[in-house]
């Protein structure tokens, strides 16, 4: 066995966001070389973000990425709003929770069914997995529609909605609208459960590691669209403070830039958020952890997919609370006046932990721009996670089931590999 | 009859086009049944190379890699068909063309520069190969995409609807934005295709599914300036996401950065 030697290439990643591969090489029982490349080209968008003005930003910023526009939208304007004086109403504050709750319950849908289920259940693809499992994917893609439904009520489409806007939204949708859409919503609950239920049936591999967690903590309700960092080692960061511990530097071969927390690679999205706000869970979903047998925290990566199906139930749950009381609004946002200055700003994008700086001039106009995207935080925790849940697994696999583990490792990240490679490190074009 | 083969494509983009295919619900399963998909990453087939009826390509061209990827695809298809404004105009990416310093961008970006290979100006798809039909928006929608593939199942060259938004609004009844409040919509030369999203939200169309038909672009910006936009915010409202489709990019360049340099796409690689 020792003399084994092989070559695993994986040139093009499947059912993840964007394009990336992967290479293994063992020689004997080591792994001498893993290699997870992005090749995606960088887009330059904190560049030309510079000389545009502050309301242009939300419709820019969006197109970062297709899957979570409304994260880019909502810290952008966290970031933006925080140069005023005055504050946007609590109409708004709900109804972006309400739209960001679209957003986590669209991606991760899609991300369970389209993206990870295939692996555990044996298919390559959902489509083939709809012939044998019909009711478990057409249950995850109307549960990805109403995602979609909730985002094209506050944006008119759910791909780079048009609605949001700097002090609320352009729009607010009539009330039987949302009436409607809330008893869609509810029909959907049942589905959401069934979907925890069957996720935490599945086989999912036990693999316990020892990992940093990052995530936003609000003190009213389990963070998604503002709140303060908490870390796993007990930091407690605003917005502002986020770049005296987190660091990016450029990984060779790659057009990515990776972060570390003082050093350390860390874990952002939902396993790191339930792991640091599961006391936050509404009562229905502290039961259900129970009847799961669902530890908290948990250090099994693998856990990942059952935390995007609580999630799912959690986002319906608040959505139909935030717009079970909704009420036509006097005015859907209020004229901030922005002071010139550095505004930093933060939400739970479905991946994790997105945060967004902006230099205002006094002529309203961007002069610098920086983002730093879940996938990015994340890369040096796959790649620390692959390393050992490999060796673990057992280097004397076939080629086969060593490239599917590595996938399997690699899909819990749920990487989105073109929001990774459109940012930029600011500090050196500064100078 | 054997199923028409079909493939999706990613180059320099955001994904976001290729949800109108993911984003189909049940409707995905209908398709899958009408059509053989071959090649669909992030829907997890994966067959670069298969010959194909249709090939859908979202994403412009940013890296020498990808010309020689969409040259093959070319090759490859019967059918070429770009979805999105980065595949058919550059997309929003295609703004670092307007400066062309892209490489002092990138060297001051990463520490290892010389892993990074792009070209001096994205551009977009049909700059490279021919291609059959042009689907417009940022994003493209999944009734743009099912139009598409049923008139290429019946045989009929799809419609092609070059409209501008402001005939929608219209159609629709929606109360004109730069009439009642002054704000300065791209609406007048904007081609139709998302329902007139945006006016019909009380805001300005941002010109997100490129010009229209004989879009009267020099007299919008003229309208604009009525409106007291000074010119760089005129140069905005043009150079946005579609800024390489000429009818923006000569509006727009009149205004851009007066005193700066010919903002027109050259074509030079790296
Ligand atoms: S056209 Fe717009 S939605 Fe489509 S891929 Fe490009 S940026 Fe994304």
């Amino acid at each position: 066995m020792t003399s084994r030697r092989i070559r695993i290439d994986v040139p093009a990643l499947t059912r993840v966001e964007g394009e990336g591969s992967l290479r293994l090489e063992i020689k004997g029982n080591k792994l001498v070389e893993l290699g997870l490349s992005i090749f995606e080209p960088p887009r330059y968008f904190e560049k030309f973000l510079e000389g545009r003005e502050a309301r242009e930003v939300v419709d820019i910023v969006a197109r970062i990425c297709g899957i979570c526009p409304v994260a880019y939208q909502i810290s952008a304007l966290n970031a933006l709003e925080s140069l005023s004086t005055q504050a946007v109403s609590p109409w708004v504050q709900r109804m972006r929770r309400a739209f960001y709750c679209g957003e986590w319950l669209q991606s991760h849908a899609l991300h369970i069914h389209l993206l990870a289920l295939p692996d555990y259940l044996g298919f390559d693809n959902a489509i083939a997995m709809a012939e044998r499992h019909p009711e478990e994917v057409k249950r995850g893609l109307k549960l990805q529609g109403m995602g979609n439904a909730l985002i094209r009520l506050f944006g008119g489409r759910s791909v780079h909605p048009v609605g949001a806007r700097l002090g609320g939204f352009h729009h607010a949708p009539s009330a039987e609208t949302v009436a409607d859409l809330v008893e869609k919503l509810k029909g959907a609950q049942e589905d959401a459960r069934n979907l925890t239920h069957f996720c935490a049936s599945l086989p999912l591999p036990d693999d316990p590691q020892s990992f940093i967690c990052v995530a936003l903590h609000h003190p009213d309700h389990y963070a998604m669209e503002s709140g303060e960092i908490h870390t796993s080692t007990g930091l407690v960061l605003n917005a502002a403070q986020f770049e005296q511990h987190f660091h990016e530097h450029h990984k060779p071969d790659s057009t990515a830039l990776w972060s570390d927390l003082d050093g350390h690679p860390y874990l952002t999205g939902p396993l790191a958020r339930l792991n640091i706000n599961h006391a936050q869970l509404p009562d229905f979903l502290q039961a259900r952890l129970q009847e799961i047998g669902f530890q908290l925290p948990s250090s099994n990566m693998f856990h990942s997919l059952i935390a995007r199906a609580l999630e799912i139930e959690l986002a319906l749950h608040e959505a139909i609370r935030l717009l079970d009381e909704y009420a036509y609004p006097d005015a859907p946002y209020n004229s901030l006046f922005l002071e010139p200055g550095i505004g930093f700003g933060m939400s739970e994008a479905p991946r994790g932990l997105l945060w967004h700086r902006y230099a205002l001039d006094d002529q309203g106009l961007i002069q610098a721009a920086r983002i730093v995207p879940p996938t990015s935080q994340n890369q040096a925790r796959i790649e620390e996670d692959l390393h050992r849940s490999l060796s673990r697994f057992g280097l004397n696999h076939d080629e086969d089931a060593l490239r599917l583990r590595a996938e399997q490792v690699i899909r819990n990240y749920d990487p989105c590999i073109s929001c990774a490679t459109h940012f930029l490190r600011l500090e050196k074009h500064e100078t | 009859m054997a199923k028409p083969r079909i493939a999706v494509h990613k180059f320099s983009s955001c994904d976001g086009c290729q949800l109108a295919f993911l984003n189909l619900g049940e409707a995905l399963l209908q398709l899958n049944e009408q059509v053989e998909i071959l090649h669909f990453l992030e829907a997890g087939m994966s067959d670069v190379s298969a010959d194909v009826d249709i090939a859908f390509v979202e994403g412009s061209l940013s890296t020498p890699d990808e010309l020689e990827r969409i040259r093959q695809v070319r090759a490859n298809s019967q059918y070429l068909i770009t979805i999105g404004a980065c595949a058919t105009s550059g997309g929003l990416q295609a703004l670092r063309n307007l400066d062309g310093h892209h490489d002092e961008w990138r060297d001051a970006i990463y520490a290892q520069p010389e892993f990074i290979h792009t070209l001096k100006n994205v551009v977009p798809i049909a700059s490279e190969v021919k291609v059959d039909l042009e689907l417009w928006g940022c994003p493209v929608n999944s009734v743009q995409i099912l139009a598409a593939v049923r008139a290429l199942l019946f045989g009929v060259a799809p419609v092609d609807d070059r409209d501008r938004v402001c005939l929608e609004c219209k159609r629709q009844q929606t109360v004109c934005v730069m009439v009642t409040q002054g704000t300065p919509c791209m609406g007048p030369v904007t081609r139709t295709g998302c329902g007139a999203l945006c006016p019909r939200f009380g805001r300005d169309c941002y010109g997100c599914y490129g010009p229209s038909e004989t879009a009267q672009s020099e007299t919008l910006a003229r309208r604009f300036a009525g409106l007291s936009l000074v010119p760089d915010a005129i140069a905005r409202r043009f150079l946005l996401i579609n800024s390489q489709a000429p009818a923006f990019l000569q509006a727009g360049g009149v205004f851009y950065r007066s005193g700066a340099e010919d903002p027109r796409a050259g074509d030079q690689d790296d």
